[in-house]
């Protein structure tokens, strides 16, 4: 879709917004990868090293959490709508699938432990429907 | 909710990507509200009326009648 002037005007500031969520997203994932196979891969296990890692990470993810607040207050009010409706609906799916997945591990329904990596997977793959559905509906 | 801003954009000739220029929104914004997907919120309601030099609800109709404003307008 070809996007208009006035779009481009308007979300200026929503675009800058983007650029530094992803900036921020992209170092909290190099830190967290930093900090699980760092101790492996670099520092041969020196647990100084490792907690600064963790908390370095642990730093990344707060300012990616702040750039997130950034850009969702620079969106206009449907855009807002239609990524609250999203939130709300990954944020259901994450908690019923999460405890799920937990009773399914406890109870040894499944073979090997529940990952949290698998929650992180679902909760971002129905952000991105729901998020892919909620413009639909608006367009 | 219904709306007159088809209309009143169309009277000026202004496009939908204008229109959201000026009330700081996106096009896609604009043309929820026009076919009635999305209902605008007080502070752009406002701003839109403001605008068009009108009323909100010269622009925005809820589609119920309230006896009382009715009374006080008449009145």
């Amino acid at each position: 879709m070809i996007e208009s002037n006035s779009d481009r005007v308007g979300r200026r500031h929503e675009k800058r917004a983007t650029v530094h969520l992803a900036a921020w997203t992209l170092l909290w994932l190099i830190t967290l990868a930093a900090a699980v196979l760092g101790p492996r891969l670099i520092w041969d296990g020196d647990t100084r090293f490792t907690t600064l890692a963790v908390f370095i990470n642990f730093a990344a993810g707060v300012g990616m959490v702040l750039a997130n607040r950034r850009l969702f207050r620079n969106l206009d009010e449907l855009q807002q709508k239609v990524q609250l409706e999203a939130m709300a609906t990954s944020l259901g799916v994450g908690l019923v699938f999460g405890f799920t997945y937990s009773t399914l591990d406890q109870t040894n329904l499944i073979s090997g432990d529940a990952e949290i990596g698998a929650l992180a997977i679902v909760m971002g793959l129905t952000y991105f429907i729901a998020t892919m559905t909620g413009l639909r509906r608006y367009r | 909710m219904k709306n007159k801003l088809k209309v009143l954009r169309a009277k000026r000739d202004w496009t939908q990507a204008r229109l959201a220029e000026a009330l700081d929104v996106t096009r896609q914004t604009i043309n929820a509200i026009e076919t009635g997907k999305f209902d605008p919120s007080l502070p752009l309601a406002f701003r839109t009326a403001r605008l068009f030099g009108l009323s909100i609800e010269d622009i925005f109709d809820d589609g119920a009648a309230d006896p009382e404003t009715s009374e006080i307008r008449s009145t």
